[in-house]
């Protein structure tokens, strides 16, 4: 999309924006005309983090790499076609035996990988390293919004004025630091709520009028509530049409039955998400986030406490993509973790905090392509510090190539405002077709 | 002081304590700083239950289940048949019976206690030095951790409760410090000659630094935290074959320690065994850096989520003077004016805003099963914090609008059960005080029923913000 000239073709809404620019017309205008544009207003963003450093080297293995299985001992994924061996991709990388809805979607070119992705922190602190993921600087507790809110503010200042337009919500009771900010979003999380007839809400509403924290903290969730009762019926005729229990270990050994039920839950909350973001005047942009990554001890291989995380990520994507429909086609996933973990087992048959990790990008848009920067390789005078995967590619750079490409937000505005101070990570291009 | 005495009653009672029951408000009213200090027991905080069963008693009984589990899985490997679910169920049912006793135990004594300030300090501890339950094994060794660790510390010297943290089997599991065993030690020799590859593991000694001492912003490298983790080799848990008064128990393995001397942070170490980590410990609570960590994450927790940079130093200033002195520093903490700046200016967490509730309805949480479900929906399930870093306490982090409705969710159903025949502007003006603002009281004066009145009291702002 951004190599088309002008003149040809169907513009993107950036370069509506930025010919309506030039020819000196009023920014309201340009936003009217853009939020005019169907297609643009269907675009779709999900950002999951998987928080606690997780582990690229098992997430995508790179079983191709003459120094992986020897780096990695006990827990290295087995090559393609062995018994629990990565889902092939290429020569060199394969996906790990539970990521199988996401491997499906690979074959079909809807999900690649980026391989040797960081950020631009090399502290292996997890708290500062989220921080920096999520405020999209360069240092830890730089800032007090996330880059996903900061990127809705752009988005916003172009379709009409702030608070209006692209609706943005994240899945947790509590709001991640990467959509903390000015522009007001929702969020969410599975169980209990008020109903609708019962006094109290509004007489609350009336108690909080001057009370800026909980009067739009209420109004928004009331508003999600009502959105919640929707997709929830929604969800309840998908899973009843759905076959029964959806083979997201693609016929591994049986798991235990806490961690299946897991998946069915992470499953269910995918489809939940799909709903909250096909509904009517629905939710554009999401943030999700997926924890317990930190695996110091005893990660296991193609099953274990690691596999059982991913197949509960895999399970969310495949309830998401199931979820969608035909507004796949609109969408783009991204992963991203805060960094990947040491190239060697540790001595306690697990990883310790390392550098670069793999980012997941998914989506019924995506272009074809391999993987999304370039591979270090393993070999010993390649690990970065000789302990991590080096980084060659800043996650930033991924971010703004899918926030321009896939949602018109202009350079101008990743440079500064949505990625301060960032002018020398170009967006990455070809990220969707 | 300029502010009135009942305003500062209700500060004591709410800001510092865990929420008024009962008359508290007016007792506190009559001397609001000397309410609070007659609370600082150097003798430590106090336990939420006498009854609970020793670290080695939950780790064998946790062994069991699993020597269960590997079997089944065995069985499972051969017949190709999932393991029997009652195994799960073990688990389950052992966490729920001890990890479920040990947090209803402690919420019961936080809804009872005369002392709401100690209790409140002590959970500050508890959540600086956070174990998580979200590794299995660690869920049912927190009750044990907070008692033995942490309780009888929280007024004592900081440096005693940092050896107390970092030595005890919950802490060495839960940041896999038990498994870490020196490269060059006779026990990695050995094991490497039996085709085992065991080594360091770097876990706890990093957040000792990050999180429990100095922070971040000390500046130290990743080399520090190597040489830290290597001079902490050998702090583990007894085994079954170091004999019966081991087993569970914290044990210095010296042969797992990695030989030779340290330098972290500009500092050497000679090769002492035991003594070489704790000479670092002992370092790194007399650390200025660890002055002005603790005394910044107080200031947040109790005062704003951006404190006034006087109470800081201030508390800072209190830590070193006393040399980590933690009665010091909570006489400090009640005594800055900082600290009774009359707006509220913290959001209560799920666990505080819960808590608060039962003391102002003059009740106590009587089913775990039905509490932390509820605690879990607003985002904060007991016992199982995301990470070592523990839980948050500012605004942004709990002022969610789901957070909301599931807190608005949970006041009507307990209001209905709690209210009984009180009314409910009593209930406020015994909850709040000189806090109450007429227009909730109004709010309340006005609902159509006395647990309408209560959830009101409940979800105003002013009972949300302490």
């Amino acid at each position: 999309m951004t190599n088309i000239p002008l003149g040809f073709g169907t513009p993107s809404r950036r370069q509506v924006f930025a010919r309506s620019l030039a020819l000196g017309i009023t920014l309201e205008f340009a936003g009217t005309q853009v939020f005019a544009d169907p297609l643009a207003a269907k675009r779709k963003l999900v950002v999951i983090i998987c928080r606690g450093g997780q582990d690229g080297l098992s997430v995508s293995p790179p079983v191709g790499d003459s120094a992986y299985a020897a780096l990695r001992g006990p827990i290295a994924i087995p090559g393609c076609g062995e018994t629990g061996g990565a889902l092939k991709l290429d020569e060199t990388f394969g996906l790990h035996p539970a990521l199988a809805a996401t491997h499906a979607l690979a074959l079909k070119g809807e999900a690649r990988i980026a391989p040797a992705i960081a950020t631009p922190d090399r502290e292996r602190s997890h708290f500062e390293a989220q921080d920096v993921l999520e405020n999209g600087g360069t240092v830890a507790y730089g800032a007090a919004s996330g880059w996903l809110n900061r990127a809705l503010t752009a988005m916003n200042t172009r379709s009409g004025g702030p608070n209006s337009g692209v609706k943005a919500i994240s899945v947790a009771a509590t709001a991640p630091l990467i959509l903390r900010g000015p522009v007001e979003t929702a969020s969410w999380s599975p169980g209990g709520g008020a109903e609708p007839d019962h006094r109290l809400p509004g007489i609350l509403q009336d108690l909080y009028a001057n009370d800026p924290v909980l009067g739009p903290a209420l109004a928004t969730g009331l508003a999600t509530q009502g959105m919640a009762k929707e997709a929830s019926a929604m969800v309840q005729s998908e899973m009843a049409a759905a076959p029964s229990e959806p083979d997201v270990m693609n016929g591994a050994s049986p798991a235990p039955q806490a961690p299946r039920q897991g998946a069915a839950d992470a499953r269910k909350l995918g489809l939940t998400l799909a709903a909250f973001m096909t509904a009517p005047d629905g939710k554009q942009v999401a943030a999700v986030s997926v924890e317990n990554f930190d695996t110091h001890a005893n990660q296991g291989s193609s099953q274990g406490q690691l596999a059982t995380r991913l197949a509960y990520l895999d399970a969310f994507i495949d309830g998401l993509h199931t979820g969608l429909g035909p507004a796949w086609a609109d969408t783009v996933v991204v992963t991203a973790t805060e960094f990947g973990r040491t190239a060697r087992v540790n001595g306690t048959r697990g990883t310790d905090h390392g550098t670069a990790s793999t980012a997941l990008v998914l989506g019924g848009g995506l272009s074809r392509g391999g993987i999304i920067g370039d591979w270090p390789t393993l070999a010993p005078a390649s690990l970065f510090e000789n302990r991590d995967t080096a980084p060659t590619l800043d996650m930033r750079g991924l971010f703004k190539g899918v926030l321009r490409d896939h949602l018109g937000v202009d350079r101008a505005a990743l440079d500064s405002l949505v990625f301060p101070e960032s002018s020398r990570i170009a967006p990455l291009s070809r990220i969707t077709a | 002081m300029a502010y009135d005495k009942d305003l500062l009653g209700s500060i004591a009672a709410t800001r510092l304590g865990l929420g008024a029951r009962g008359d508290e408000i007016a007792q506190a009213s009559a001397d609001p700083e000397g309410w609070l200090l007659t609370q600082v027991n150097p003798g430590g905080a106090d336990l939420f239950r006498t009854d609970m069963p020793s670290v080695p008693e939950r780790l064998a009984e946790y062994r069991q289940i699993g020597l269960a589990r590997r079997q089944a899985q065995m069985g499972a490997a051969t017949e190709t048949q999932a393991p029997a679910p009652d195994v799960v169920q073990e688990v389950r049912r052992l966490i729920r019976e001890n990890a479920g006793q040990d947090i209803l135990s402690r919420l019961q004594l936080a809804a009872a206690t005369n002392a709401p300030f100690r209790e409140r300090w002590a959970l500050f501890w508890a959540n600086h030095f956070t174990v998580s339950g979200v590794k299995g094994i660690t869920a049912n060794l927190i009750g044990p951790f907070e008692q033995e660790a942490i309780r009888p510390h929280v007024f004592g010297r900081f440096e005693d409760l940092l050896v107390a943290s970092s030595s005890h089997p919950a802490m060495l599991l839960y940041l896999d410090q038990a498994q870490s065993i020196g490269p060059g030690s006779p026990a990695a020799t050995r094991a490497g000659r039996n085709g085992r590859r065991v080594g360091l593991n770097e876990n706890l000694a990093r957040e000792i630094l990050e999180l429990h001492t100095v922070g971040v912003e000390a500046g130290y490298s990743q080399a520090d935290v190597t040489e830290f983790a290597r001079a902490m080799t050998g702090w583990s848990i007894g085994t079954e074959r170091e004999g019966a008064d081991q087993e569970g128990r914290f044990v210095f393995r010296d042969n797992a320690h990695e030989p030779g001397a340290r330098v972290i942070m500009g500092r050497r170490y000679a090769d002492g065994g035991y003594d070489q980590a704790r000479a670092v410990m002992h370092d790194l609570a007399a650390s200025p850096h660890t002055a002005h960590h603790l005394a910044l994450k107080i200031a947040r927790h109790f005062v704003a989520d951006d404190p006034p940079p006087s109470l800081t130093a201030r508390l800072a200033g209190a830590y070193m003077d006393s040399q980590g002195n933690l009665a010091v520093l909570a006489r400090s903490l009640i005594t800055a004016p900082e600290t009774w700046a009359p707006l509220p200016a913290k959001f209560k967490t799920p666990y505080e805003f819960m808590v608060s509730s039962w003391r102002a309805a003059g009740t106590s949480p009587g089913e775990i099963a039905r509490v932390a479900p509820v605690m879990a929906s607003m985002g904060m399930r007991t016992f199982a914090a995301p990470s070592p870093k523990g839980w948050p306490d500012d605004t942004a982090s709990w002022a969610a609008p789901d957070g909301i409705i599931k807190r608005m969710a949970w006041s009507e159903t307990f209001s209905t059960q709690a209210v009984g025949e009180r009314d409910p502007l009593t209930l406020a003006q015994n909850a709040l005080g000189a806090r109450l603002t007429p227009l909730a009281a109004k709010t309340i004066s006005r609902a159509e029923t006395r647990a309408e009145g209560l959830s009101i009291l409940l979800m105003s702002p002013e009972f949300q913000r302490r």
